[in-house]
């Protein structure tokens, strides 16, 4: 029995700012102060809140410490483990009030959250199989082997109403029922780890929190569909997700839970590991299967649907990794229950990746039908800075703009369907007045263009002639005839793309332009950038607030600024590179962007 | 080659161990030991662990145990304070290992307050 237990975040956003460190340093005092037997050390996945990390909790208390470092360390074990006295320094703050929090529970950040998918993150050791059966880890498998027919379980996800979570929203119980009566001497089961969407990281928190829930749900899966092989298709960009992926299978042989007869009930699956080498195709679901059987990831024509004609040209269930983190809990509690969160036709929570302005960048699981302002007001914080929010993008380069005027309507796959924008896999990036539209746009369709696989002609051609339409735009030679002929050509891209990445590759575009005409059009007409953010369409000058202090001169890479000292100093706008040293280094604000 | 029965043994036994980290039932008795400089040195860790122990035997997964530091009765030690749903506050002092135990079996098991180790007016 330990008297505390530490709980450190091991996911990628800690670990990059050194919490192996910290553990090590935990280990280490503890080691030397004899505390071994009363302490214990966990490395947990991530708590969600990466914008604070490290963060380190400690129970019982549930002191919830952010922002830690290996020098705070000592402090911690003196002060909070050796006297019992919480070390209030160390103690997360909300933004806002400034005022401390003692639990992470008492945090706005989560206290508005609802965790099903998130669940053990944050709160299990991911590399011990015993703390996931402690919360109740493979009783689903359990209950589904022992007292369900494959029909059943399918009935019963079918019932809870869940949908696809890697973007399109297909239902789940549905794509389990077609792969259950396809034809075929051998099916798989497969799940989609290459996580590609800029921004968004819910799939590699699950696999690096929560390993043993996915290879549970996939394991149910496999009973359902009647699969006896089961793949893992996870980016090599996640090592530690793959490392606890591997991990948490062989634990799992250990037990019993996947190989031959499991658990003696006379089922058999295991799960091997692919991985991806970080092309954003193989996230579809055709190139992915393409990619697993050893070939060039590219997509082909559906029909015939992976459920029919998948891998190795075998019936497969695919499914994204929070779809199946879903599966247990719903086994366990109930379609009825699953159903009860969420709006009438999009159930349940969904996980967001909270990037870009906003005051908490980091995981949230929010039911369906959260309108945007909780997630990015009460959640998130707010937009940092004191500054006006513009709008949310969501779904990344396949998706489209939330903007400001539709902040309140309930977040599920119809409605941000009608605005032209996407759930998607969950990326929600906040933009703030500082921000271009067209920028944005430009910066999502760089990627595509980047990421397209070259297969089909309308994406592989049809994406670059629209980028190089908008490069026309932000240098200032766009005109309004442009506009209309990007709206045309994405429409073309849009209908005659063979998968799915070309299909929504000019989404961000068209959302733009729908919401945001009068920045393309101040773009082109009056050939301004409002935000200030394209090169072409601002220069820098000085007013008569220049009191020549000679700081701008000398801070000038390119020398641009001349003057001479207590008189007004002059930029010449040729040599000028627009790299907006001298407006921040300007004492006086005497330097502005026109 | 485990069994279904092995996974529920492995279960129950990690569920006592991990029940100081689940604070999320609001149901549950909150015990609070005094665990500043002054408790320790009167004999406040053994309590801790002595309660611990008891709890975590009986299975008790409503009794959440954590500590505090100074309650400003430093001659009191080791102190022990006890918030149940829908209950005034019970502060226990001078207790040691036994007496703590006895305290789980009475209070938290049998729901009577044992009135011999309460604070008094004196």
């Amino acid at each position: 029995m330990f008297r505390n237990q530490i709980l450190i975040c091991g996911g990628t956003g800690c670990t990059s700012n050194h919490s192996r460190d910290i553990i090590a340093e935990f280990n280490k005092q503890i080691a030397e102060r004899n505390l071994a037997k009363d302490v214990q050390v966990i490395m947990t996945g991530c708590f969600g809140l990466c914008a604070v990390g490290p963060v380190v909790i400690v129970y019982p208390e549930g002191a919830f410490y952010s922002c830690v470092q290996v020098s705070d360390v000592t402090e911690i074990i003196e002060e909070h483990i050796l006297k019992g006295r919480i070390v209030t320094r160390l103690l997360h703050k909300e933004p806002d009030k400034a005022e401390v929090i003692k639990s992470l529970e008492d945090t706005n950040f989560y206290k508005m959250q609802t965790r099903v998918a998130l669940r053990n993150c944050g709160v299990i050791n991911p590399e011990n199989i015993d703390e996931y059966i402690a919360f109740d880890g493979y009783q689903a498998l359990i209950k589904v082997l022992t007292e369900m027919t494959p029909q059943e379980v399918i009935d019963v996800v079918k019932k809870s109403g869940l949908r696809g979570r890697g973007g399109a929203g297909f239902p789940t119980g549905m794509k389990w029922q077609f792969t259950h009566d396809a034809v075929g001497d051998e099916k798989y089961v497969c799940v989609n780890a290459d996580e590609g969407d800029p921004g968004a990281f819910m799939d590699r928190s699950i696999l690096e929190g929560d390993p043993h829930a996915v290879l549970e749900a996939m394991t149910i899966a496999a009973f359902a569909v009647g699969a006896h092989q089961g793949y893992i298709y996870v980016r090599a960009e996640y090592p530690i997700a793959v490392e606890r992926c591997k991990v948490a299978i062989r634990q799992a042989r250990e037990y019993n839970l996947l190989g031959k007869n499991i658990l003696g009930l006379g089922f058999d699956f295991d799960i091997d590991i692919r991985l991806g080498a970080g092309a954003f195709v193989c996230g579809e679901e055709t190139a992915l299967m393409t990619s697993i059987e050893g070939n060039r990831g590219e997509p082909r024509p559906r029909p015939p649907f992976p459920a029919v004609k998948g891998l190795f040209g075998k019936p497969t269930l695919l499914n994204n990794v929070e779809t199946y983190a879903n599966i247990c809990q719903i086994i366990l509690k109930g379609a009825d229950w699953f159903a009860s969160m969420g709006t009438e036709k999009s159930k349940g929570t969904k996980v967001f990746a909270l990037g870009g302005k906003i005051t908490n960048t980091g995981l949230v699981e929010i039911p369906m039908g959260t309108p945007l302002r909780t997630i990015i007001e009460d959640i998130g914080g707010g937009i940092p800075n004191g500054k006006k929010f513009k709008a949310a993008q969501t779904g990344g380069p396949s998706g489209g703009c939330i903007p400001a005027q539709y902040m309140d309507i309930p977040i599920d796959y119809e409605n941000l369907a009608k605005i032209g924008s996407i759930v998607g896999s969950g990326g929600l990036i906040v933009m703030d007045e500082d921000n271009c539209m067209v920028d944005i746009a430009k910066f999502f369709l760089e990627f595509t263009v980047d990421e397209s696989c070259g297969k089909c002609t309308p994406c592989r051609v049809g994406t670059r002639r629209l980028l190089e339409l908008l490069e026309k735009v932000t240098n200032g030679n766009g005109t309004l005839e442009d506009l209309d002929k990007m709206k045309e050509l994405c429409y073309y891209i849009k209908e005659n793309s063979l998968c799915g990445l070309g299909q929504t590759a000019p989404n961000p575009v068209l959302s733009t332009l729908q919401f945001f005409r009068d920045e393309y059009v101040a773009h082109v007409v009056d050939k301004k950038c409002p935000a200030g953010v394209c090169k072409n369409l601002f220069h820098f000058t000085i007013t008569d607030a220049c009191k020549g202090c000679t700081l701008c001169a000398r801070k000038c890479p390119v020398g641009a600024i001349t003057g001479t000292v207590k008189e007004k100093h002059l930029i010449d706008t040729t040599k000028c590179i627009k790299c907006g040293l001298c407006m921040e280094n300007c004492k006086f604000k005497a330097i502005i962007k026109e | 080659m485990k069994s279904i029965a092995d996974i529920k043994a492995i279960r129950d036994k990690m569920q006592a161990e991990i029940i100081a980290r689940d604070i999320k039932d609001n149901d549950d008795i909150r015990v609070v030991v005094g665990m500043a400089t002054c408790g320790i040195a009167a004999g406040a860790r053994e309590v801790f662990a002595s309660l611990m122990d008891e709890v975590s035997k009986r299975n008790l997964k409503n009794v959440k145990i954590s500590r505090a530091g100074c309650l400003g009765m430093c001659k009191l030690e080791p102190i022990v304070e006890v918030y149940a749903p829908g209950k005034p506050k019970c502060t226990y002092v001078k207790l040691d290992a036994d007496k703590a135990k006895n305290i789980v079996v009475n209070h938290f098991v049998n729901g009577n307050e044992v009135a011999e180790y309460m604070i008094t007016n004196e």
